[in-house]
């Protein structure tokens, strides 16, 4: 089969930084290539190569055995090239339907012919095998189902390349089994498809090639048959990482944190959290899983004060908490990561130095009084830079200088360093690469051994599964279950996380 | 690794001409542009110019009268700096000002027999007085209403005018006078002369230096920073966001009132609604041309205060109408913000096709 998609050492030089240096690389129809990669490592860059968004300083970029022309965005995409993207770019209130035929819409006269559009869209996902029902409003549905919406979209123009960026970061397992199904049907039918992913298992699961960049370089191609999660990991890595993490038992204390029957309301005022029981202990990992948006983020925020408490009681080191602010959680012993770093956890434009202080500013030793004692917010920052390995050459460079894992590292440093009773992780580890996982997965653990209450919250069931003592199970605005980690299915949990199981 | 990080933060401070080049860029093209207008009039620019900055520059008595230009600009400047920072667009400068002139010019005529001293500082009390309540409603509005300050503040600025010239004309009205003024304020409170050059100038610079002292090394300054930075992470770090608020407009409108003070108490020795017309605006263009720094609103209102001192000579020497000081301070005020407006679309247009690429 001919090649689709033909990059031929592309380079691209940015001040200072070689995002891509010479990479060359092919996608042939009916082919899955995985592109794997940390943060930084120029998929990016070749991505927005490919759409025409970026103009390479040498090397050639051909679709369908032609070359693309710089700015040309429009033209690319007409010959075929389609993107799923990581956010999807559907309008909530509109109906599959429209949102499928937004930008192209089938006219009559003056009018949309909805008939057609229907008709079309009905046919469009027999042809692929991606059942949707025209006309549900979206923001009705569940996110896979969303997703495959975005799919259809992309499809409706003819696509002959299909760019999935991501796409698996916000499904259940289920979900993510059924898409990884898809990906290869449409394979089938003869679309090429570049998938951009994080996760080893699903590269395993359904790539035909997997190419690996780190650091602006094609590290090299390989495909499934020759490899293995750990092998992909240290091709990404560029060293060898412990993928399970060496967890001993826990030594378990007293309850620190006792949480009954909070009930806690979203931004819409729909009350996400209905009821939630459960108390913490001193030196466990109590683990929270569950698909995005069944109230964990709502019951979290709550906790740690961010978020107005409907009822129900917080209870920590045996005081009942009021209805706190952040602060007053603070005080009463809550270290907190919170889910959006770059919203609460970081001001981008400050230092290093002044983030690992941001919730401490006006305490001893890094404020006498009035004024803050700049000295000391240096030397600890060289400590902290240290101590969690924050790649940066000066604790004085701001933070939106910093990648995703260093600046998660700096949260982590900051909300580990004061060694408070409970530490509520909220997915720590989202948009990191793997080695700061690695790492950040090692801190988690350190602090429960030093005693500290741990309760994580994530998306990833195999973070969940590898890090936590107990896993409770929140599906619909409560915990579903409650389960012994040792010997927890798999499966059993993502049913659990699915609502499907009682 | 560690080398490559290094090439990027090098790189970094090559590239980055944020700081200090768009002001002196901005100033330099709104010269040029008003040069082709000169000429297109047939009138010769150089020498215009020659003759504004000469006037503004050349002589004691020149740097005296632009200074004394320059002083309520400072304030206005830092006025509108504050907002900024704790990320607040205060508008109402301008109402603010005019309130603070009219509060110590009433403190300077009405009350007497007080020691000069006390008298200079009480009068420039009630100009940072009364310029505070005008900011602390918008603040009030801002923070625990809801309100956007820009229309607060714009709205705040009609009302003030409506007022201060109900007052200027009725119950502060000089006396047996066909003009809406009042009467001239006591001597008693004028602010002296050091040499030839006006105190009130050094007052407000050494504010300038307090309020970077205060932004740059206090917990207070933190506050405000971190506010108008990020107010998500400032509140999950325990900052109340509404008191900053609430504070920042206070100061703001605070520091606004002094401006008006002493630029009565200094300059006008009356308050007369006429005379200080536009010193709030002007606030807006120089907080702009200081990188919304303390110590930068310094040079920036002496610059546009030569120019407001030396327009009338230039209309002389080189028949330059003294609007061209007007159309500049526009151009420059439109120059500096262009690359922030450029900067701005520049990081939003990529985004529907490139979102979440890992960026």
């Amino acid at each position: 089969m001919s090649a689709l998609l033909e990059i031929t050492g592309v380079s691209k030089q940015y001040p200072g930084v070689l995002a891509n240096d010479n990479i060359s690389l092919t996608v042939s129809a009916g082919e899955v290539v995985a592109l794997l990669g940390e943060n930084g490592a120029g998929k990016s860059t070749l991505l927005k190569a490919v759409f025409g968004l970026v103009k390479p300083d040498s090397g050639e970029i051909k679709i369908g055995g032609e070359p693309i022309v710089f700015g040309d965005t429009a033209g690319i995409i007409s010959r075929g090239v389609g993107m799923v993207h990581q956010h999807f770019q559907l309008v909530p209130v509109m109906t599959v339907a429209e949102n499928i035929i937004l930008g192209d819409e089938p006219k009559r006269g003056l009018f949309i012919n909805m008939k057609a559009a229907r008709a079309e869209i009905i046919a469009l996902s027999k042809r692929y095998g991606l059942e949707v029902d025209p006309d549900a409003v979206i923001e009705d549905l569940p996110v896979g189902m969303q997703q495959r919406v975005e799919i259809l979209k992309a499809l409706r123009k003819d696509v002959k390349l299909l760019i999935l960026d991501e796409p698996t970061a916000v499904l259940t397992p289920q979900e993510i089994d059924e898409l990884l199904s898809v990906v290869r049907n449409l394979a089938k039918s003869g679309v090429g498809i570049v998938l951009i992913t994080h996760k080893l298992h699903e590269v395993m699961a359904v790539a035909d090639r997997v190419v690996v960049l780190r650091g602006g370089k094609l590290i090299g191609t390989t495909s499934p048959k020759e490899t293995n999660e750990a092998g992909l990991a240290q091709m990404m890595v560029g060293r060898s990482v412990v993928l399970q993490v060496n967890r001993t038992e826990a030594k378990r204390g007293g309850v620190v944190l006792e949480v009954k029957g909070l009930q806690v309301r979203d931004d819409r005022k729909i009350l996400s959290v209905k009821g939630v029981d459960f108390s913490l202990h001193k030196g466990e990992i109590l683990g929270i899983a569950g698909v995005e948006g069944n109230g964990q983020r709502e019951f979290v925020e709550a906790i740690c004060g961010m978020r107005h408490r409907e009822a129900g009681e917080v209870i920590i080191n045996g005081v009942a908490t009021k209805d706190l602010d952040p602060h007053g959680a603070h005080e009463a012993g809550i270290s907190h990561v919170p889910e959006d770093r770059e919203k609460h956890g970081l001001v981008s434009s400050y230092s290093i130095a002044d983030n690992l202080i941001l919730n401490q500013f006006d305490q001893e030793p890094f404020a006498k009084g009035w004024i803050r004692n700049l000295g000391e917010i240096s030397k600890n920052a060289l400590g902290m830079v240290e101590k969690f390995d924050i790649r940066t050459p000066s604790a004085s460079n701001t933070a939106s200088s910093l990648s995703g894992g260093n600046k998660q590292k700096v949260v982590v440093a900051r909300e580990l360093s004061e060694e408070l009773p409970v530490l509520i992780a909220a997915q720590p580890t989202r948009g990191v690469d793997v080695g700061s996982i690695e790492f950040i997965h090692n801190q988690l653990l350190s602090a429960r051994d030093k005693g500290a209450a741990v309760l994580l919250v994530s998306a990833e069931l195999d973070e969940i599964l590898s890090l936590s003592d107990r896993i409770a199970v929140m599906s619909g605005g409560k915990i579903v279950a409650i389960v012994d980690s040792k010997g927890a299915d798999r499966n059993y949990i993502g049913r659990l996380m699915a609502g499907l199981d009682k | 690794m560690s080398k490559l990080i290094d090439e990027v933060k090098d790189s970094r401070r090559k590239y980055d001409v944020g700081s200090w080049i768009v002001p002196i860029i901005a100033v330099v093209t709104a010269m040029l542009v008003a040069s082709v207008l000169m000429m297109a009039q047939g009138l010769d620019p150089m020498l215009a110019y020659k003759s504004l900055f000469t006037t503004a520059f050349g002589s004691s008595e020149g740097i005296a009268a632009t200074l004394g230009k320059a002083t309520p600009l400072v304030l206005s400047g830092l006025a509108v700096t504050l907002g900024l920072r704790a990320g607040l667009f205060n508008i109402g400068v301008q109402g603010q000002l005019l309130t603070g002139a009219l509060a110590s010019a009433w403190a300077g005529y009405a009350l007497t027999n007080l020691p000069p001293l006390v008298h200079i500082a009480l009068a420039l009390a009630f100009g940072f007085f009364f310029g505070a309540i005008v900011g602390a409603i918008a603040g009030y509005l801002k923070a625990f209403r809801g309100v956007h300050e820009v229309i607060t503040t714009i709205m705040l600025n009609s009302i003030v005018m409506g007022i201060v010239d109900y007052l200027a004309s009725n119950p502060f009205k000089e006396p047996d006078q066909a003009l809406t003024r009042t009467p001239q304020i006591l001597d008693s409170v004028r602010l002296p002369m050091f040499g030839n050059f006006p105190s009130g100038f050094f007052l407000a610079a050494a504010l300038a230096f307090l309020m970077w002292w205060i932004l740059g090394f206090t917990t207070t300054g933190f506050r405000f920073n971190t506010v108008g930075r990020n107010r998500f992470a400032a509140w999950y770090a325990g900052i109340s966001y509404k008191k900053t608020i609430f504070f920042a407009m206070l100061f703001s409108g605070g520091i606004a009132g002094l401006g008006g003070a002493v630029e009565t108490l200094g300059i006008t020795y009356r308050f007369e609604p006429a005379f200080n017309l536009g010193l709030g605006f002007d606030g807006i263009t120089i907080a702009l041309l200081g990188r919304v720094h303390p110590v930068g609103i310094i040079p920036g209102a002496i610059l546009i205060g030569g120019m407001r001192a030396g327009a009338a000579n230039m209309q002389f020497d080189a028949g330059v109408a003294p609007e061209l000081v007007d159309l500049l301070l526009a151009m420059i005020l439109f120059f500096v913000t262009a690359p922030l407006i450029s900067r701005f679309f520049k990081n939003s247009s990529n985004r529907s096709l490139t979102g979440g690429w890992g960026n």
